[in-house]
């Protein structure tokens, strides 16, 4: 969608507002060839137990090592974990996901994590954002590469976060939007708009550094923003958000899906998986977490409707937990993990990945999980084969050591 | 008197001289003593920074932002006077803020004070209430807004605000927020919520401008960071707790702050630590508990949790039967180790030089970490003498964080605030991103610019420069008038020149000194419609919101 005036988004030279004229037309000529796929990261901060999210019952290791948070194998009809294929099942609390799964929308990637044998939140954060495992030095994150390897287009929607702050993986040349909220994205004072166009100007021109870029990439998604009027914009087919970060940050990535802003990929946070001390089994505190991140996701493929075949969600958090649970109930770091994938043309209703085995020697150094699906090859699968972005920028030294995992037909 | 401690009395004898002779002009109070043998230091910074600019700088990161007449204070002075000064805040008279501060009861209180006076509601009360036998009106009468929980943290922020914009003791507050964020604990986290205001008061505080070790003992013992990173609850494999109301329930062990008191506290995450390493620190802290967590609220040591055994902390060995020791001596290996004083040096170059500071300046803060014990003003002042703090490159090259944005705009509009204006002021925090006291995670706020700049955040940056400027935020008041007395309204440029000497002391760069100039013909600033012939009558108002909004005043 064209705006008065676009400008270069990718970083160096010093440049001058009227210069961008000419990239602008070139911009907006590609603005076709991009095919109306989205995808949207959702990152469950703090390392989420993925043996609760998706419980292996199956697997004779799971029994007893779990004495107060551990999950009764399922039982039709009852508040129990939910089959999936006989051997894993949900946490009861993510029913509101059971029909997306039994309509083989939604898959399940499991074992899946890094390499890098971190247990620190925030390096194993930043290496699954930069997606460069044992790396700290990568200037970009991942998700601004998948869309900065697409056709160039000339909306400043290609990538939003919803969140206060502008996170690893969306860092980059791609001039990534974050905002709190999409109703107070604007500068609110003057009902004239005077204050808008003098910070405008103050931004429009000057030096080429990271405050004047975002300022001018701001003013010009504002503008947008208010053209589409996508705030107005209301949830369709009954969906029902709850409340809480993640629903209210899928609630408005709908808004800009259905609002045609141009949006390629999103990014939402959810808090609250660091989970030392009661983390509950079928209730509790993190049975009260996976009833939100159900909800919202399955709130989200319901306000989509039809919209939802260009639309995948992945789901990722930066390691797992403990196998055994700790001495208060609860689970320290781990390693691997679960991972959803949602929409889009996934073959879903299965869980993908190898299962390495909960035995005692099948552990990773004695007590996590193993991984056995580098995280990096579900995210350039998702990357490529649903975004349809190019392999080569998205994992810089990454040598995919297995096959595809076939999430895609 | 130790090496040490003699080296220190001389220096400070040598700042007090530089303050009351070379630099002429205002006395710095004395630091008494006598002593000599050192080389005295520079009278002058060495820069190549020209006129006022090395007092700009230094004001711009050593305090929450320049008020109107600081520039003048501190040339008056001696800039190296007025630092030496700010590294002992306890020679600094601050009734003002004393007394600003003085309605707020919470923060002088005790931890067991605070549980009796802000009782947590009775869980049944909320039943009746769903259930409609309490009104809420019964509720509201039996649990004051004012004598909720919520209210300790609700004044701790306030607080903050006040110190950060009232202040003389600048620095002081300064390295509490940077404190407070390198230990960061979480207001919101159960309990925590009657600790918060205490662990400022008594672990960070006394300590901000003191040992780095003592920083680690303080908080290591704190209720707030025991419950925070769980280690209250750490027990030796299979214990039972004896008595009280989990009586009969096992525990054992919690690696959570063993953990982050390796990557965060002290080492860094890549300081040489394994994962068998948090085990043994983990063991080594079990029995450091809580003392009746919702009456007492105090540090205690349980010898029945403790795991006796040996443990070996980076290769060292400490003897089993240590009991509280123990952790003692896990501090003492610690806070000796090479690797927390680069830590500690790499994040204090972080915060008053640049987002990437330079490697040699890093390496003589962390010897000098090394050679004082770990002595924050000794680091401080290398980081404060040196070539690469004046550097042209280290000018205005920092990205203020949200709450550095807000206080410095009060500030430079000659502001104040009183409690519930600080309040208000920390609302505004947290719609750019940093609500106070409420980072979740262990490691804290992100000091660096990219973090901070985004399209949202911005866009809340400027709504309240124009909140602020026009007077909407209650409680708080700007002095616009001052700011550009003398100043013709008629004249826009001229109340420009005024605007941008204050508030970015002259130092806006041409274009934006050209847009603001080509903002003054418009009718915004003016207040004149096209036909209008009369003079104009500046919106100074909005023309400081654009000087505030602007780039330049983003930066410090």
């Amino acid at each position: 969608m064209p705006t008065r005036r676009t400008f270069l988004k990718a970083g160096g030279c010093a440049l001058v507002a009227y210069a961008a004229a000419p990239r602008f037309l070139l911009r907006a000529a590609r603005a076709a060839e991009t095919n109306g796929k989205v995808l949207v990261a959702v990152f469950q901060r703090g390392a989420v137990d993925g043996l609760s999210m998706v419980m292996p019952h199956g697997d004779a290791g799971y029994t007893g090592v779990r004495p107060s948070i551990g999950l009764q194998p399922p039982k039709r009809e009852s508040e129990r974990a939910i089959d999936l294929d006989g051997f894993f099942a949900f946490h009861p609390a993510l029913a509101p996901l059971v029909p997306l799964w039994e309509s083989q929308a939604l898959a399940v990637v499991h074992a899946c994590g890094s390499p890098d044998t971190t247990r620190s939140h925030f390096d194993a954060q930043d290496y699954m954002e930069t997606g460069t495992p044992g790396i700290k030095s990568t200037p970009d994150g991942w998700l601004a590469r998948a869309v900065g390897g697409r056709p160039a287009s000339a909306t400043p929607f290609r990538a939003v976060a919803i969140g206060s702050a502008l996170p690893r993986t969306l860092q980059g040349d791609v001039g990534a939007i974050s905002m709190q909220s999409i109703e107070r994205f604007d500068v609110r004072a003057g009902s004239d708009g005077s204050a808008r166009q003098g910070f405008e100007a103050l931004y429009e021109q000057g030096v080429r550094d990271l405050l004047h870029g975002t300022g001018r990439e701001t003013f010009e998604a504002v503008k947008m923003l208010r053209s589409a009027n996508a705030s107005r914009i209301a949830p369709a087919n009954g969906a029902d958000y709850p409340r809480g970060q993640l629903g209210g940050a899928l609630r408005q990535i709908a808004q800009l899906i259905k609002a045609n802003v141009g949006l390629e990929v999103a990014f939402a946070d959810m808090q609250g998986w660091d989970t030392h001390v009661g983390q509950g089994a079928e209730r509790g505190q993190l049975a009260l977490r996976f009833r939100e991140f159900g909800a919202a996701l399955a709130a989200f493929a319901q306000d989509l409707g039809g919209k939802m075949a260009d639309v995948v969600v992945l789901t990722m958090s930066e390691f797992g937990r403990t196998v055994a649970e700790n001495g208060n109930r609860g689970t320290d770091h781990g390693h691997a993990t679960a991972m959803l994938v949602l929409g889009g043309g996934v073959r879903g209703g299965r869980v993908y990945g190898r299962w390495p085995g909960l035995g005692r020697h099948q552990l990773f150094e004695g007590r996590d999980l193993a991984v056995t699906t580098d995280f990096r090859t579900l995210f350039a699968e998702v990357a490529t084969r649903h975004l349809g972005a190019p392999a080569a920028p998205l994992f810089p030294g990454f040598r995919a050591t297995q096959p595809s995992l076939g999430l895609f037909a | 008197m130790n090496e040490v401690a003699e080296g220190r009395t001389a220096r400070a004898l040598v700042w007090a001289l530089i303050g009351l002779g070379i630099l002429a002009g205002c006395s710095a109070p004395a630091a008494g003593g006598v002593g000599g043998g050192e080389q005295p230091v520079a009278a002058t910074p060495p820069t190549s920074l020209a006129d006022d600019r090395p007092i700009i700088h230094a004001l711009s990161r050593l305090t929450y932002g320049a008020r109107p007449g600081d520039l003048e204070r501190v040339r008056a002075i001696g800039l190296l006077a007025w630092i030496d000064r700010q590294l002992r805040p306890r020679t600094i008279d601050d009734s003002a803020t004393q007394q600003a501060l003085a309605e707020l009861a919470t923060l002088r209180m005790p931890i067991s004070e605070l549980l009796r006076e802000y009782p947590r509601p009775d869980p049944k009360l909320r039943e009746k209430m769903a259930s409609g036998e309490t009104t809420r009106q019964e509720m509201q009468e039996r649990y004051p807004m004012e004598k909720r929980p919520v209210q300790i943290a609700a004044e701790l922020q306030a607080a903050k605000v006040v110190r950060a914009v009232t202040s003389e003791r600048q620095l002081e507050e300064v390295m509490v927020d940077f404190w407070f964020n390198h230990f960061n604990v979480f207001a919101n986290k159960g309990d925590l919520r009657w600790y918060v205001s205490a662990y400022e008061r008594d672990a960070i505080r006394p300590h901000a401008l003191g040992k780095f070790p003592d920083l680690v003992r303080a908080t290591a013992r704190h209720p707030a960071m025991l419950f925070y990173l769980d280690n209250w609850l750490s027990a030796r494999p299979n214990f039972t707790v004896p008595v009280g109301p989990n009586r009969g329930r096992k525990a054992g062990l919690n690696e959570n702050y063993a953990r982050e008191l390796m990557e965060l506290h002290t080492l860094g995450v890549d300081g040489g630590y394994t994962q068998k390493d948090v085990t043994e620190v983990a063991r080594a802290f079990t029995g450091w508990t809580i003392d009746r967590p919702q009456t007492h609220g105090r540090f205690i040591f349980r010898p029945g949790m403790h795991d006796p055994g040996e443990k070996v902390v980076v290769g060292q060995r400490i003897a089993a039967g240590g009991g509280q020791e123990d952790g003692e001596r896990v501090i003492e290996i610690l806070t000796r180790h090479p690797s927390t004083a680069r830590f500690v040096a790499t994040k204090l170059a972080r915060r008053f030089v640049s987002d990437t500071p330079p490697p040699a300046l890093v390496a003589r803060v962390a010897s000098t970490y090394t050679s004082t014990g770990g002595d924050i003003p000794a680091m401080l002042r290398v980081i404060f003498e040196s070539r690469e703090f004046y550097a042209e490159d280290a000018y205005r090259a920092k990205i203020k964080k949200p709450f550095e944005f807000v206080a410095s705009a009060v500030r430079a509009l000659g502001g104040r605030a009183d409690a519930q204006g600080g309040l208000a002021l920390a609302r505004a925090s947290a719609e750019i991103g940093e609500p106070l006291y409420l980072a979740q995670p262990p490691t804290g706020y992100a000091d660096r610019g990219e973090v901070w700049v985004n399209a949202g955040a911005l866009l809340a940056r400027m709504n309240f420069a124009l909140g602020l400027a026009s007077g909407r935020y209650p409680h708080v008041t700007v002095e616009l008038p001052a700011l550009v007395a003398g100043a013709d309204p008629s004249s826009p440029a001229a109340v420009l020149d005024r605007l941008l000497a204050a508030i970015v002391a002259d130092q806006a760069g041409s274009q934006t000194r050209a847009v603001l100039v080509a903002q003054l013909s418009e009718p915004q600033i003016t207040r004149l419609s096209p036909d209008d012939r009369g003079p104009a009558n500046t919106d100074v108002a909005k023309l400081a919101a654009l000087v505030i909004g602007s780039p330049e005043f983003q930066r410090r």
